[in-house]
């Protein structure tokens, strides 16, 4: 049974490419078979933090449009067994692509990958309408500043206002130190205002956009903190029950993350 | 300095408390999606309303959405909240 997962979150530079690119090698390290959509035309960035842009031949334009098959525009990433890229058109514009292209496409690529991921671009015109379009639940990425968690809420809202209910919320770039000393909201502060429930919560690290430089996602790095906290979340996407890494939270921190994952809440 | 103040006073309050706060307020708003037509709409039917058993002073009348602590006090509810200044009430409806 495959899925079709679309990571998005409203504001852009929150870090929907860096979790794709993340998610997506994770899987593919846990033996699934993954594609990854970028589904942000002109603005095409999932090839590039891939490390797979100088193998681009075809893009999702010309698939939607007809101009080639769907196995001629994918690029095979040669590091990791079964992960995939489709890239983003650059020199065409939203309009290239319609709803309907994109869930006929999804559905046909349902029969060889057991994930396919979509990168959404930031915003919620046509470009958002387009990435979960064919999707069957979404990912929402946040970070703990006020305009993201603000944005975070009204693409909640559109989602579920298009069918795709019960989102998972993933909370970026989470200062530990800052939480502690009151300076940033803390994941149970998120939480509160959003009400949804959490697929994971990822530190910053610097091993970022080190990570990015080089183009190898970070989940690939045991020294990472933040890959370490994108293999969690790959487990969790799997099904599997995986505790939350602890990012100092308050008091009941423990408990408040059993009862948001479904764990035994007493 | 001003923080260091503050915190003598007792009055020191964490930065994300004031985000938490803001955000709260900003959603309600955002979730609500009222429109300032919406609003003026509102409005002008309550003046329609009141106008019938007083006279109001429609120009100073403000209306705004807001928010609430619900009976409970536990949540916070979103509200409508009108001031209403009244010239005099007429006596018709006796």
């Amino acid at each position: 049974m495959s899925e079709v997962i679309v990571i998005t979150s409203g504001k852009g530079g929150v870090g929907k490419t860096t979790t794709t690119a993340n998610i997506g090698t994770g899987l593919a390290l846990q033996g699934k078979k993954v594609v990854l959509i970028d589904t942000d035309i002109g603005l095409r960035n999932l090839d590039v933090v891939m490390g797979l842009e100088n193998r681009i031949v075809y893009d999702l334009v010309d698939v939607i449009e007809g101009t080639c098959r769907i196995k001629q525009a994918l690029i095979k990433d040669k590091r990791f067994e079964g992960l995939h890229l489709l890239p983003a058109a650059q020199t065409r514009d939203k309009s290239a692509v319609n709803p309907e292209g994109m869930i006929k496409l999804c559905e046909e690529l349902r029969n060889d990958f057991d994930y396919i991921l979509i990168d959404c671009p930031a915003g919620i015109e046509q470009g958002f309408k387009n990435a979960i379009a064919g999707a069957d639940r979404a990912i929402v990425v946040t970070t703990p500043e006020v305009s993201a968690v603000r944005d975070a809420d009204r693409i909640i809202g559109l989602l579920e206002a298009n069918e795709l209910k019960n989102p998972k919320l993933l909370i970026n770039r989470v200062r530990q130190d800052m939480v502690k000393r009151g300076d940033m909201m803390s994941m149970d502060d998120i939480i509160d205002i959003l009400a949804i429930d959490l697929i994971g919560v990822v530190p910053d690290d610097e091993k970022i956009i080190v990570s990015t430089n080089k183009g190898e996602p970070a989940v690939t790095d045991n020294k990472s903190a933040a890959g370490e906290a994108y293999r969690a979340i790959t487990r969790r996407i799997m099904g599997e029950d995986v505790p939350l890494l602890n990012l100092g939270s308050e008091d009941g921190f423990m408990f408040k993350i059993k009862k948001f994952l479904g764990l035994k809440v007493n | 300095m001003l923080l260091d103040l503050s915190k003598l006073f007792g009055k020191s309050k964490n930065s994300k408390d004031l985000a938490k706060e803001r955000l709260k307020l900003v959603l309600i708003h955002d979730r609500a999606n009222v429109s300032p037509q919406f609003l003026e709409m509102v409005k002008g039917e309550i003046i329609k309303v009141i106008s019938n058993y007083m006279d109001v002073d429609e120009d100073s009348l403000d209306i705004q959405m807001t928010r609430t602590k619900s009976e409970d006090g536990d949540s916070v509810v979103p509200a409508l909240v009108a001031n209403i200044p009244i010239r005099s009430v007429k006596n018709s409806g006796k």
